[in-house]
């Protein structure tokens, strides 16, 4: 009778009902199409071979998901390493003496004084995109999942495995630098 | 009591998600009463999260989910492997 209460693993039927909702978990996390969809045939292979360790006593869908997030603080950790720390970071702040204050070409300028308008115009999140995928990579992940994607700071912190420092320091990083962008690029005088 | 404008600003930030604690937001008001580099970037940063707010909702639109052929692809390549 042990079995009765268990899940079970239907593989065939894996990709009629997860698919979908894999790949929207994914995409609400990474933003790149052909990434997301990697990952997520990725978790149905690993599933797939790790099977035999299903003990049924989560659902199927959890199952799987909690493979697919081990893929994506794998993919997190990636870029968070070598990559990352390649990548240009943008200073807004000085060093030695004056640190911690503004560098003076970074201040904050005067916007247009439209600024109502400007915010309502469509074409806002063209110019708005563009700034967030120039971000380096790890800034603009979590930069989306917490704003356009409301997820819980502490949901996004256990998932990534960072510390909830970390966690600000990168929100911060990745404002100020969408900021100056979206000066230049639409609130200029 | 006082702080960096650096320490300001990530503030001005963790408080956009209203995150921030009483102990920072005093100190951030403290500091924004000094300086008008950060009021303004203060200023500005309650526009951007306007900007955000309305364009996460654009955003969902195009979040377009697997095409049909793909999730066949799918399933003829993990049928092979079961």
């Amino acid at each position: 009778m042990s079995g009765i209460d268990k899940n079970l693993l239907n593989p065939e039927k894996w990709i009629s009902l997860h698919a979908d909702y894999l790949f929207n978990y994914t995409i609400s996390r990474l933003n790149d199409r052909d990434l997301a969809k990697d990952l997520v045939q990725d978790t149905f292979f690993s599933a797939l071979k790790a099977k035999d360790n299903f003990k049924g006593e989560a659902s199927e869908r959890t199952w799987l998901i909690s493979i697919l997030k081990r893929k994506i603080v794998d993919h997190y950790r990636k870029i968070n390493s070598a990559k990352g720390k390649a990548e240009v970071r943008m200073n807004f702040y000085a060093d030695g003496d004056r640190e911690g204050e503004w560098i003076e070409e970074c201040v904050p300028t005067d916007w247009n004084g439209e600024i109502e308008k400007k915010i309502e115009n469509e074409e806002l999140g063209v110019v708005l995109e563009k700034c967030i995928s120039n971000l380096p990579e790890k800034y603009a992940m979590v930069f989306r999942m917490k704003t356009m994607h409301q997820i819980e700071t502490e949901d996004i912190c256990n998932e990534l495995e960072i510390t909830s420092s970390n966690f600000w320091v990168i929100i911060h990083r990745a404002r100020t630098q969408l900021r100056k962008c979206m000066e230049e690029n639409w609130f200029k005088k | 009591m006082k702080i960096t404008c650096d320490e300001a600003t990530a503030i001005c930030d963790k408080n956009q998600y209203k995150e921030a604690s009483l102990w920072e937001k005093i100190k951030l008001g403290i500091h924004l009463f000094f300086c008008r580099k950060c009021g303004k970037y203060s200023k500005q940063n309650a526009i951007m999260t306007k900007c955000y707010e309305i364009h996460k909702c654009s955003e969902s639109t195009h979040e377009l989910g697997l095409c049909d052929e793909e999730k066949k692809e799918w399933e003829e390549k993990l049928k092979a492997k079961i």
